[in-house]
């Protein structure tokens, strides 16, 4: 498996962590925050936060597009699974995602037509191979996965394939992070930014960051040399007074990102504003299609969606921005757990609260 | 959300490949990338290829760890 | 119980397949034999031990490369038995087939199921056949019920770990979990991967010919090695540390759980067996599976630590530390 166990070397991470400890000696309590489920994911799996020194904190933000979709999203596309004919393809994520009453697992229970697949290609060739279906593809993710939904789209399109559609909760990261900045009481040092989100939109949208609010940022990719040679680029720039956009993942990330897959972007969605769960609405930070499309849109297919409920007690939302962590939660480990998850960060297997109880645990021991 | 790995282009057909990581094969779409070439790595997300990995920069990178643990003697 | 409906989960070997059955199911049939909770019952009739145990097998698709659920339902249940130190003799059969199956595909499975009773040296002596409508289940369910002669001396049970036990794996993980992943047309991922459903009484016999005073024997079919080690550290009561990059793992699994993003920990396996062995008797052991077609690639994983909280740790490759969780939910390929 090339490029993936040369960045998993002990060895190697022995001495990164050398490094980071030598940084971090002379720096004073220090909080970062990553802002992508597969980097919490990451440093969980590795035992990253074990091997770091206690002044640096490493913050969860609402980096997990299975996380921030809310209730209203879960609902439409359950009712939509309810309607005979219909059959909902998603990624495995979102099986179990609780929303207001009911999640798109009891549903495939109950009896209802829902498949998981790795790619919306494969939802795709359902929908071409049993055209008296109409096919939903639930569209979530972040600017690394919205290319694929937009290209998936462009050919349906093409090949008038009337029965695919996608209901889009497509959001983008950057403007969460400036919302993070702009509300939040969050003292942050620096942002490890998404590495394959960065490897679509490239740096620039991060320099607002730096320019409007001096905090550096660290393009880092997923394996445990990536993450931890970011956290060193951070506080690097930390203990030099520096605040840039570096990147740390460069076989991946061009400072241009993919022109490509941004102009395929273009041709099929357009920014809007979006409800993050937990957080609120936010500033263009939602992909809607375009118009053009709307032979597509699952959203314009007619349906009665339940009303809204959240769950009392539930701060996904603080802890989804980093102002709280899992374990300040009344509801963690007692009500909520993987196995009955009250809110939207214990369901995904990297949402903050999973990942905290299935492998944080040895943290509360210390 | 980020979930991509790096696979190596085995053929191509227009804008659908073959691809492989260890031994498992999969196709993967190239239609969010200009050129790619047979035996060149993609990082893979969700089926599509979002961008052609650079070994150069992987070799650089991999040799700046390899010249950190050369310092460790510096380091004290 | 959590739930008002019976999921796919209760099914899948983690966590509410175990809440499933100490929550609802052994409250109704309370026994001190039944509570043990090992996979095989034990009973003494007149000075002679037997291992008991049945096993339900409704894998779909009913083919896939390494075998079929025949001969999983052999291996399955002989396994069962194996784990517990017996001999395993005599096996039942319940066939439940949905109507519209093909003759030809019951043929090819009872010809597997034939082979592989031979290769374990066991007889199936009664069985039972039912047909329901189309519908009603999916091809084939087959349910094999076995005994076995459990040896004198032989004290097996996954309440017995103790501090300083090292822990043993026989060999690779996740094969039959990607085999039959693999098969699923909607993923649509081509791998090598074959299952490796084998029966394991002979090389339990040869481990315990080495040294009988193995404490553990447990099989990590369903929920994977990640369940089956939380199972030995809640029923002994210890913190049981595993070190990662001493996991056998094949590179045809581990390529296939980087695409899906899937835990290989999580993932079935129907060939490879885990013993807990005090350290006196670790090498011998090690030794024995090594020598055995079956154990070539067997390694010392880890150890019981402590009589403490019980929980599995996990030491990563790079030199961290985290919890080895109990599964939650059914292994899905995600993206996040």
């Amino acid at each position: 498996m090339r490029f993936l166990r040369e960045f998993r070397n002990p060895q190697a991470a022995e001495v990164l962590v050398r490094r980071i400890r030598k940084v971090a000696d002379s720096l004073g309590e220090i909080s970062l925050m990553e802002v992508c489920g597969t980097h919490t994911m990451s440093i969980y799996r590795y035992g990253i936060r074990h091997l770091l020194p206690p002044n640096i904190r490493i913050l969860s933000g609402p980096g997990c597009p299975v996380c921030v979709t809310p209730n209203a999203f879960l609902d439409r596309a359950i009712a939509l699974a309810r309607l005979p004919g219909v059959t909902i393809a998603t990624f495995g994520d979102m099986m179990r995602v609780p929303g207001s009453t009911s999640s798109l697992e009891r549903e495939q229970a109950r009896g209802c037509d829902i498949r998981v697949v790795y790619s919306p290609i494969d939802a795709f060739r359902i929908a071409a191979q049993e055209q008296h279906r109409r096919l939903v593809f639930l569209g979530v993710g972040f600017e690394t996965t919205a290319p694929a939904l937009a290209a998936t789209l462009l050919e349906a399109s093409r090949d008038e394939v009337k029965n695919f559609s996608i209901l889009s909760a497509a959001k983008l990261i950057p403007p969460a992070m400036q919302a993070l900045l702009k509300d939040g009481p969050l003292r942050l040092s620096g942002f490890l930014c998404p590495g394959h989100v960065s490897t679509i939109i490239g740096s620039r949208p991060y320099e607002s960051l730096v320019n409007e609010h001096g905090i550096p940022c660290v393009i880092a990719g997923f394996e445990p040399l990536d993450i931890l040679y970011g956290i060193l680029m951070l506080l690097e720039q930390v203990s030099e007074h520096r605040a840039e956009v570096e990147i740390a993942y460069r076989r991946a990330v061009r400072p241009e990102g993919n022109p490509k897959a941004k102009r395929v972007l273009k041709e099929v969605f357009i920014e809007r504003d979006a409800q993050w769960r937990g957080i609120g609405v936010i500033e263009g930070s939602g992909l809607a299609l375009l118009s053009t499309l709307e032979a597509h849109d699952a959203f314009l297919i007619e349906v009665e969606v339940e009303p809204t409920r959240e769950v009392p007690g539930c701060i996904c939302g603080l802890v989804l921005s980093g102002q709280r962590t899992p374990f300040e939660c009344d509801l963690f480990a007692r009500e909520c757990t993987p196995e009955t998850p009250q809110g939207a960060c214990m369901v995904s297997a990297e949402g903050t609260c999973a990942a905290a109880y299935r492998y944080g645990r040895i943290e509360e021991e210390r | 959300m980020c979930l991509a790995v790096p696979m190596k282009v085995t053929s191509i057909d227009n804008d659908h490949a073959t691809c492989i990581i260890g031994d498992v094969e999969r196709k993967v779409r190239l239609s969010l990338l200009s050129e790619v070439h047979v035996g060149e790595y993609v990082i893979v997300h969700a089926g599509y290829a979002i961008q052609i990995l650079d070994e150069e920069e992987a070799r650089e990178t991999l040799q700046l760890f390899a010249d950190f643990q050369g310092d460790i003697g510096e380091m004290g | 119980m959590r739930y008002d409906t019976i999921l796919l989960e209760h099914g899948s070997g983690g966590l509410a397949s175990r809440r499933l059955v100490e929550e609802l199911l052994v409250p109704y049939l309370k026994n001190p034999v039944l509570e043990r909770l090992d996979d095989h019952a034990e009973i003494e009739l007149e000075g002679t031990r037997l291992a008991f145990t049945t096993d339900s097998f409704v894998v779909d698709p009913i083919f896939f490369p390494g075998g079929d659920i025949g001969k999983l339902a052999v291996n399955g249940t002989v396994n069962d038995l194996a784990m517990g130190g017996a001999k395993p003799l005599f096996l039942s059969v319940g066939l439940i087939l949905e109507e519209g199956l093909p003759v030809v595909d019951l043929k090819r499975i009872m010809h597997s199921m034939a082979e592989a009773t031979k290769k374990a040296k066991v007889h199936i002596v009664t069985g039972d056949t039912k047909v329901v409508a189309h519908g009603a289940a999916d091809k084939i369910f087959i349910n094999t019920a076995g005994i076995g002669l459990i040896p004198k001396g032989v004290a097996l049970s996954g309440h017995r770990g103790e501090v300083g036990d090292r822990v043993l794996i026989s060999g690779p993980i996740g094969e039959h979990g990607i085999a039959v992943m693999a098969q699923r047309s909607d993923l649509d991922f081509v791998s090598s991967c074959k299952s490796d459903t084998a029966p394991l009484a002979d090389l339990v016999a040869q481990m315990l010919h080495a040294y009988q005073g193995i404490h553990s024997l447990r099989d990590p079919t369903r929920g994977g090695l990640a369940a089956t080690l939380n199972e030995l550290a809640e029923q002994s009561g210890v913190r049981i540390e595993v070190e990662e990059s001493a996991i056998p793992i094949t590179e045809s699994v581990e390529s296939a759980c980087e695409l899906l993003g899937l835990d290989p920990l999580h993932l079935a396996n129907e060939g490879v067996l885990v013993a807990l062995v005090p350290a006196e008797g670790a090498n011998l052991v090690l030794d024995a599976m090594l020598n055995h077609p079956l154990g070539q690639k067997a390694q010392i994983i880890g150890e019981v630590y402590s009589k403490k909280l019980p929980v599995v740790i996990l030491r990563t490759q790079i030199g961290g530390k985290r919890v080895l969780a109990v599964p939650t939910g059914v292994q899905l390929p995600r993206i996040c």
